[in-house]
């Protein structure tokens, strides 16, 4: 009994009125608001976190896995126009690559003729297959006619396109026997089915969409009939009369116009069976039927016509289950690949043709402005020359300052100023850097402009604010029992700091320093002020070569409109943060291992 | 040759080195006890100086030599040639030094002015060669003296442990001004290009005009003072900043109040990381995010509610840009809600304050000129930021106060402007003006924020 009395009681004793107990009940729900708001706060930051990580990794799968088409390729003499004699790789350098690749793809889909056939034939594949061949030639000069199964690099498009990114063949079902017709230059298939009832319906009810945009416009125009009705019933003159008449006529026939065109539309919409006419603003059907692949141009209920992207072997009647019907649900000017081309690779797909690899490439590739040979590699060496120069400049200069100013700077007017400046340069804007560097190093010492050199300067000056602060910060932590103990065994202030202080403060000041130079390698602005921006495609070999560093290359390339570049990116945003990672977990084994609490 | 030059610097260092410390034990004839210094000590001194010596020579005769050869090359110029306009003759000279160098070059405009390309050139490459035979003699000729007049100074008594520790001192003292000298140099460089820009065109029109296209129907690098108005520049940053501010300052005030006093140890071990990470990502990323991922969704979302959205909308940029500066202001607001000394929250408690009220009543005011001085570090961080507005805001100037229409920064303009394909002369005037206000504009309230912080520690410390 006393149990409940305890429980129930002293809440009753204190708070004793209801307006006690409601101001108390707010007082909690105010209580839970704030903890609730924070805990909202964190988990909107995680969100923004998780979901910045997730397009990044989610755009970079894409471009894991490069596409090759394999085919038989003829390095014939006469083809790459190389002389009967000797050949040395200077000689094969000039050989005619890209012919002998094309003429294996002539090869490997043989009914592609004419001119527009062949153009889009030969966009299978990448420049690069060409130039990957010539460098396989020019180490082995024995290949020069022979025929290799080579795989050739398939173009961006075809890339994305194997990969399912665009759109793909999907198969729809079908009934009943079918029989092909060959009438002149078309082939006409027709079912005991009634298969071809989709196709109808996607384009009645596109023509139903096209009704409606006329009837639209046709109601425009009416508003222009009323207007002019309105303006002609107040009009005074004769001669305005007869101008205004004139318009509304204008009006009245376009009005007219359109709604019977509109109406015909919304016939042929509404009409029960016929034959309606597909166009590249409309899905693609094809048929495959009897060895061949047929793109549909007419379609009723039962029956197709259209031509024959790859022949069919035969007229046979086909029995349901031997043919097939097949969509592209994108219209074909609404996407890269032609319905050509989408046969093309589907046959080579069940030929066993189209291969993915992993992409290695792309860490070993330099920059190009073809989005399937692009790779980080240049940039990754780049970055490496201008993070050298930052070191060698930032992490000496740093550390003495921060030295002098921990250990010998007496305290006066100018040392507080050195202390101001240091604490506002950390908070000067990058962009103001890039400036700097322009206007001083670049124009005035002439520093060679776009160089690791130039940028590795611009980005030392940035990070020393960082790297003083933390070296002083660890030069603090050393405890002044080590330095009285070092003078008083007779060492000088400058032996001291140096046998004893730095020593201990190293793994602090190197710590600091590895965040520092973390933050400069993701640093973009004010290398975009020293020209760090322009393509380059050679790789550095030096300080003094133009280069180009990891994110300004993200930055270049985020720029450009194919789509694969832009999963191009995410995969190079990818390499940059590893690196962040690695340099910011040795950061943190610093700190954990070497770092000693006094 | 720079590179050959600067190793023989370093050979002469390590001879140096070698030479003074066997001296200094020759001059003793083993007997050791007599040297002021220890031998090493003496090396060390010698090996200081010439490489100081060296060093310095290599560093500005390098620099002198290539204004004195950029001298001669323009002064080389033929009388008809100067009559061409600067951006012409720059393009000789620039076409010169490259077949100099053995670049490919762009075929020039005519007849005469591949003679003269030629001419420079042969110019050039020979005031070339012969600057580096001289930088590579005079630098190797004085460090040497430099090794041999210290080698001789060596005699038991010498002090060559004091003497090298001042230097040692002196280099110390000169790295740490290397904290001013970059301030001037920002000052400096930044003021001379804003003071030509501002010759030409009137401070007031550059300050309040609203019109902005510096760059259109610009003809001989005469600027046009009614296009350089940088009001909608002003305009677009603020409102930028602004949308940033509101997403990071209540998140990452929060965000810190949370972790500071609500958070269990485990919630904190993982949450305090996760925020840093956010704050070591670089803005290229956040840049990317923004204009893959974020200007869409808000674009999307607005047209289904029927409203129109710009692709490049100030929204996109500034919601990214906040989520950029939230891991700023709750470490900065973390560190000061901290230092608020716990009697202070124990008076609370003991008064029967609820944890909220203690909050909100006692630690934030408290805190306020922390907090106060962290949002102003962090707007000044917004203000300069250039990646995510770069590849998320618009470029074209637009004045107007709707977050969803696309609007223009200083920063984007700057690197429009340096790199775009004007002619750099040009382009320069404005980029450097602009640079300059941004530089003045964070400055003022960096110091401000640090004054606020200076005086609040004081408060307590």
């Amino acid at each position: 009994m006393t149990d409940v009395t305890a429980s129930s009681m002293p809440a009753a004793s204190v708070h004793k009125t209801d307006e006690a107990h409601r101001r108390l009940r707010r007082r909690y729900r105010a209580e839970l608001g704030l903890k609730l708001a924070g805990a909202l706060a964190i988990l909107l930051a995680t969100l923004a976190l998780v979901s910045l990580l997730w397009t990044v990794f989610g755009n970079a799968y894409g471009s894991i896995q490069k596409t090759y088409i394999k085919l038989p390729v003829n390095l014939d003499r006469d083809v790459l126009e190389l002389p009967n004699s000797e050949l040395d790789s200077d000689k094969i350098r000039g050989g005619n690559f890209t012919g002998v690749v094309r003429a294996s793809l002539r090869e490997a889909i043989p009914n592609a003729k004419g001119r527009t056939a062949r153009r889009a034939l030969y966009k299978l594949t990448s420049d690069g297959a060409a130039l990957s061949l010539r460098q396989q030639a020019m180490e082995d000069p024995a290949l020069i006619g022979t025929t290799q199964s080579v795989e050739l690099l398939a173009s961006d498009d075809v890339d994305l396109w194997i990969k399912g990114y665009v759109d793909r063949l999907e198969q729809l079902p079908v009934s009943g026997q079918a029989t092909p017709q060959v009438v002149d230059d078309k082939v006409r298939v027709i079912v005991e089915s009634n298969s071809f009832q989709p196709i109808v319906t996607t384009i009645k009810s596109a023509l139903g969409e096209t009704a409606k945009r006329f009837r639209a416009q046709a109601a425009a125009e009416m508003r222009g009939v009323r207007v002019f009705e309105r303006r002609l019933a107040n009009a005074n003159s004769e001669v305005e009369k007869t101008r205004l008449q004139g318009e509304l006529e204008g009006y009245r026939q376009r009005a007219a116009n359109l709604e019977k065109q509109a109406q015909s539309f919304e016939d042929r919409a509404t009409a029960v069976g016929g034959t309606e006419t597909l166009n590249e603003t409309l899905p693609s059907f094809f048929v495959r039927i009897d060895g061949g692949v047929i793109k549909i141009e007419s379609a009723s209920a039962n029956a197709i016509e259209g031509t024959a992207i790859l022949p069919l072997a035969n007229t046979a009647t086909a029995k349901a289950g031997s043919w097939e019907l097949f969509q592209i649900a994108i219209a074909e000017e609404g996407r890269r690949i032609s319905d050509v081309q989408a046969i093309w690779l589907n046959k080579l797909k069940n030929e066993g043709r189209i291969i993915r690899k992993a992409n290695w490439d792309f860490l070993q590739d330099s920059n190009s402005r073809e989005a399937e040979i692009a790779g980080v590699w240049g940039a990754i060496v780049g970055s490496f020359w201008t993070m050298l120069v930052t070191f060698f400049l930032a992490f000496p200069i740093g550390v003495m300052a921060a030295i002098y100013l921990e250990e010998f700077a007496p305290k006066n007017a100018i040392t507080d100023f050195i202390e101001v400046n240091i604490n506002n340069l950390a908070a000067v804007p990058s962009i103001v850097f890039g400036l700097l560097g322009l206007a001083v190093f670049v124009s005035f010492f002439g520093v060679p402009r776009s160089t690791a050199l130039a940028g590795g300067i611009v980005l030392a000056l940035m990070t020393l604010p960082t790297i003083i602060i933390a070296a002083r910060a660890a030069i603090k932590a050393v405890p002044p029992s080590i330095r009285q103990a070092a003078l008083g065994v007779g060492a000088s202030k400058v032996q001291t700091v140096t046998h004893h202080v730095l020593p201990l403060a190293m793994p602090g000041i190197l710590t600091g320093t590895i965040i520092g130079m973390a933050q400069a390698l993701g640093e973009t602005a004010p290398l975009l002020m020293i020209g760090m921006f322009a393509f380059i495609r050679e790789i550095p070999s030096g300080i003094t070569e133009p280069a180009t560093a990891l994110p300004v290359q993200i930055y270049q390339w985020s720029d450009f409109p194919e789509q694969l570049f832009e999963m191009k990116t995410a995969a190079a945003i990818v390499v940059l943060l590893i690196f962040l990672v690695i340099m910011n977990a040795i950061a943190i084994v610093l700190r954990k291992r070497f770092e000693r609490r006094w | 040759m720079f590179q050959i030059t600067a190793l023989a610097v370093v050979l002469l260092t390590l001879a140096a080195y070698a030479m003074g410390r066997s001296r200094a034990y020759s001059v003793t004839s083993g007997e050791l006890a007599g040297l002021h210094s220890l031998p090493g000590y003496h090396g060390f001194y010698s090996a200081l100086v010439t490489f100081i010596v060296g060093f310095f020579v290599l560093v500005t005769m390098t620099v002198l030599a290539g204004l004195w050869v950029d001298n001669s090359v323009w002064g080389a110029l033929p009388e008809d040639a100067k009559k061409l306009s600067l951006l012409r003759q720059d393009r000789l000279i620039a076409d010169a030094k490259a077949i100099a160098n053995g670049q490919i070059v762009s075929s020039a405009a005519d007849a005469r002015a591949e003679e003269i390309r030629q001419e420079l050139s042969r110019l050039y490459s020979n005031q070339v060669s012969f600057s580096n035979y001289a930088i590579i003699a005079i630098t190797a000729a004085l460090s040497l003296l430099a090794l041999l007049v210290t080698n001789r100074q060596i005699v038991p008594r010498f002090r060559a442990r004091n003497r090298s520790e001042w230097i040692v001192q002196g280099l110390l003292l000169i790295s740490a001004t290397l904290a001013i000298l970059t301030t001037i140099g920002i000052v400096l460089s930044l003021i001379g290009e804003t003071l030509r820009f501002f010759s030409e065109i009137p401070l007031l029109a550059f300050l309040f005009g609203t019109h902005w296209s510096p760059l259109s129907g610009v003809f001989e690098g005469k600027l046009n003072p009614d296009s350089v108005g940088a009001i909608p520049l002003f305009a677009g940053t603020l409102l930028i900043t602004f949308v940033a501010m509101l997403v990071a300052v209540p998140i990452g005030l929060l965000a810190a109040i949370y972790l500071s006093d609500y958070a269990s140890n485990a919630t904190r071990a993982w949450a305090k990381p996760l925020l840093e990470l956010l704050a070591g990502i670089p803005t290229v990323v956040y840049g990317f995010f923004a204009a893959i991922t974020v200007a869409p969704l808000i674009r999307g979302t607005g047209e289904s509610i029927g409203l129109s959205v710009a692709s490049e909308s100030a929204l996109a940029a500034g919601m990214v840009m906040g989520i950029m500066i939230i891991p700023f202001i709750s470490s900065l607001s973390d560190d000061v809600i901290n230092s608020v000394p716990q009697s202070l929250r124990d008076g609370s408690y003991g008064l029967g304050a609820t944890k909220a009220e203690t909050i909100t009543k006692v630690v934030l005011p408290a805190a306020l000129p922390g907090i106060v001085s962290a949002v102003l570090l962090g707007v000044s961080r917004a203000i300069g930021e250039t990646m995510i507005v770069v590849m998320a805001a618009g470029q074209g100037a637009n004045l107007t106060w709707n977050p969803l229409e696309a609007v223009t920064t200083v920063t984007v303009q700057i690197v429009a402007l340096i790199t775009g394909d004007t002619e750099a002369d040009t382009a320069a005037g404005p980029a450097f003006a602009l640079g300059f206000t941004l530089f003045c504009v964070t400055l003022i309230f960096n110091i401000i924020a640090l004054r606020i912080v200076q005086k609040y520690r004081q408060k307590y410390d």
